[in-house]
């Protein structure tokens, strides 16, 4: 296998163009999918005959839970190779990933407690699920406050992944909690074999949601992947060109 | 939109407001890698 096309993207004005290409599309095609999704979500699914129009919720939860545990295994990943190959790339991935991880996973809390109040009379009851939801946002707050800590952000990035990989153990826990414990929380709607638990009408808008927010994310991390680049990267050749080039034109004006 | 779609059958505050965050959290994504990069082209400019 030719392996030529891994190793230039790995090197930073490759992925740095890469991400520029790359970005807007999702971004666009993202925003498009959520405005559907939310549209249908909202107006064309017909009221739950349990949860009436609370059920609604689900159309901002079930994604934003998603990606916190997506996010996090590339978080993870990321830092894995980093720590592994010592390489710039995926330094700059694992610490683009962290916030935007941390941004839905408290998402994903708060719209849980605001379905949890009207359904379970609760806004937070200390259940196997949302507790360990809680600790993955404090494992990714600790990401962040790790990697804004350190002055060398190499040095910063070989912490980060340490505490990303360990933090890992986790994930599962977050992911099985409703079947391996007696949970408030209900069990999984989609990621389960056989038919999904959900009617098409109800589900189309929740597919479309979830695509949405795994390409919104996709574009922030290539986005904020992008910055890092440009600060690790700041004394060498391609970002001062970058800089001048982009900048020069404001100068001008 | 009908009086009754933004009742949302009685959940309106549940509802709207967990919509309303999530449109502040997907704003947010979009917005602050952009200002972020901003800045940071503006210090390697002052660096030069």
């Amino acid at each position: 296998m030719n392996w030529t096309w891994f190793h230039r993207l790995g090197s930073p004005p490759s992925f740095y163009r890469f991400a520029g290409r790359l970005a807007p599309w999702l971004g666009g095609l993202g925003l498009l999918l959520l405005a559907y999704g939310w549209y249908a979500g909202l107006v064309l699914a017909p009221p739950d005959y349990q949860q009436k129009d609370a059920f609604r919720i689900i159309y901002v939860h079930v994604p934003a839970a998603a990606v916190s545990l997506s996010l996090y295994v590339l978080m993870a990943l990321a830092g894995a190779v980093a720590l592994i190959w010592r390489m710039k790339l995926a330094e700059a991935v694992m610490v683009a990933t962290a916030p935007v991880g941390a941004s839905f996973t408290a998402l994903a809390l708060v719209t849980g407690m605001l379905w949890g109040k009207p359904m379970w009379g609760a806004y937070w009851v200390w259940d196997a699920r949302l507790t360990a939801e809680l600790v993955l946002l404090f494992l990714y707050c600790g990401v962040i406050g790790l990697n804004a800590a350190f002055d060398d952000a190499r040095a910063g990035a070989r912490a980060c992944a340490l505490l990303a990989i360990v933090g890992l153990v986790n994930v599962p826990i977050v992911h099985f909690s409703v079947e391996w414990w007696n949970s408030l929380h209900q069990g999984s709607t989609i990621l389960k074999f056989g038919k999904p638990a959900i009617s098409a009408d109800m589900a189309w808008p929740l597919y479309a949601g979830l695509l949405a927010t795994y390409c919104l994310c996709g574009h922030a991390i290539l986005r904020r992947a992008q910055n890092e680049l440009l600060l690790r990267e700041r004394n060498t050749r391609w970002v001062r060109e970058l800089a001048t080039e982009l900048g020069g034109g404001a100068r001008v004006s | 939109m009908s009086p009754e779609f933004w009742k949302m059958g009685g959940y309106a505050l549940y509802v709207w407001g967990s919509f309303g965050i999530a449109a502040g959290i997907y704003l947010w994504n979009l917005i602050a890698p952009r200002l972020r990069r901003r800045a940071i082209l503006e210090t390697l400019l002052d660096d030069e």
